[in-house]
């Protein structure tokens, strides 16, 4: 039962950082549709955001 | 790299059909349907398990129905008040109670312990065993593997140097590949992070880190089941290593970014300096964690869905799971580059953090 709570929490911060990743996705590529020469710098930018999130999902999944 | 890709690729489809056909000869020996669910179920739960785990032999695979190993042993070095050499067959997969220099070990659930002559284990409430643990310096199968890339990278990139030398400009052959990666990492990873005047000096390290990484996640993507990158150890010294680095480069403004920022009132600078000296240890702890659970997650789903083969049980859904197994695998392949990027990309941006200039600053 102590279980339970535990996982709830963990999936509820892999939504989280399935959103963030997302928005951070979404947005990266309206700005290379925007400036399709500024690709390399928003792809690196996008790629450094992403896996600072996905740092804390695999922490919560750790955690349980 | 489409040849490397394909070579890949074959060796993967082999791996697994390898695996259908020892599992399907055991599936056979149990008539019961119901109870050969179960365990398959627990024998593949054991399985990964197993994958995800150092140890003492390089075990490539075993045959279920004559019960054999194959596999090859690797040496077993203990520090137990003097040294101890023996060979890791010599335990016969924790069966035999090994004598060594007057000493007994045995090895239970792939940890090597302190025993008598009959190698009785004493176990506390949680069943851990309480009997000591000599110092274990062992060549382990991640450490025979560790020593065996770098010979690998050794040697790839000594030719590369001798071709550079012999030719002039164009490298020759392995060095022809490598030659855009080096360049990739010099211009798109260290230049516009560490900046143009200080890069030089860190680009023997992030080149190591990178050509490390990729190639050991390209290791554990091949059958022989090694998994370096898994072993959160590893991406520890690794990410000690950044840490270090950054922290004895670091200049004046970087502990002036930490201690006392400039640009913000006096009581914020206060609250600050706590968060910004943790901030020193998180960094190289996600570089840890990112790597060692990307890594991780990676074989798990991987191997789950390998596994789901055996469950399923018949065409359409053992295909099925083939598939997505296969199309999983094409995946970690970017993983595995994707993750060696990242760590030398991040890495990079903590040097450029340390050598910063006064007038990056000003901005603040």
């Amino acid at each position: 039962m102590e279980i339970i709570p535990k996982i709830v929490g963990a999936g509820l911060v892999v939504i989280g950082a399935g959103i963030g990743i997302g928005k951070i996705g979404g947005s990266a590529m309206e700005a290379i549709a925007r400036q399709p020469e500024a690709t390399g710098k928003i792809q690196t930018a996008m790629l450094i955001a992403a896996a600072l999130i996905e740092g804390i999902g695999f922490a919560a999944l750790f955690a349980v | 790299m489409i040849y490397r890709l394909f070579t890949i690729i074959s060796l993967y489809i082999l791996h697994s059909f390898s695996t259908v056909l020892f599992a399907s000869e055991n599936h056979h020996a149990n008539a019961e349907k119901e109870h050969t669910h179960t365990d398959i179920k627990s024998e593949i739960k054991a399985d990964i398990q197993h994958h995800l785990q150092d140890s003492y032999d390089f075990h490539l695979f075993s045959d279920k129905t004559t019960g054999k190993h194959y596999g090859f042993p690797l040496p077993v070095i203990l520090w137990d008040g003097g040294l101890h050499i023996f060979l890791s067959s010599a335990f016969h997969h924790g069966e035999n109670v090994v004598q060594s220099g007057g000493n007994y070990y045995k090895l239970y659930h792939n940890k090597i312990y302190k025993t008598d002559a009959s190698g009785t284990l004493n176990f506390d409430e949680h069943h851990h065993p309480t009997n000591d643990k000599p110092l274990d310096f062992s060549i382990t199968k991640n450490v025979f593997m560790i020593l065996l890339i770098s010979l690998i990278i050794l040697l790839m990139f000594k030719s590369m140097a001798k071709s550079y030398q012999k030719n002039g400009v164009l490298p020759r052959g392995v060095g022809r590949f490598l030659e855009p990666i080096i360049l990739y990492v010099r211009n798109e990873i260290a230049i516009p992070n560490i900046g143009e005047k200080h890069y030089k000096r860190y680009m023997p390290y992030l080149l190591t880190v990178f050509f490390f990484i990729w190639i050991v996640n390209l290791f554990g993507l091949t059958p022989l089941g090694v998994n370096i990158t898994n072993n959160i150890a590893v991406t520890f010294c690794l990410a000690i290593l950044t840490f270090l680095i950054t922290t004895f480069t670091a200049k004046k403004y970087y502990w002036q970014h930490i201690f006392w920022m400039p640009g913000v009132p006096a009581p914020m600078k206060v609250v600050l300096a706590p968060i910004e000296l943790l901030g020193i240890f998180i960094k190289p702890f996600s570089l840890m964690i990112r790597l060692y659970a990307n890594i991780t997650a990676g074989h798990i789903v991987l191997m789950s869905l390998i596994g789901m083969m055996f469950v399923f049980q018949n065409w359409i859904g053992s295909s099925l799971s083939f598939l997505l197994a296969f199309v999983l695998s094409i995946l970690e392949l970017l993983v595995a580059a994707l993750q060696a990027y990242i760590f030398t990309m991040l890495s990079a941006l903590y040097f450029g953090s340390a050598v910063e200039e006064h007038h990056h600053d000003s901005h603040h």
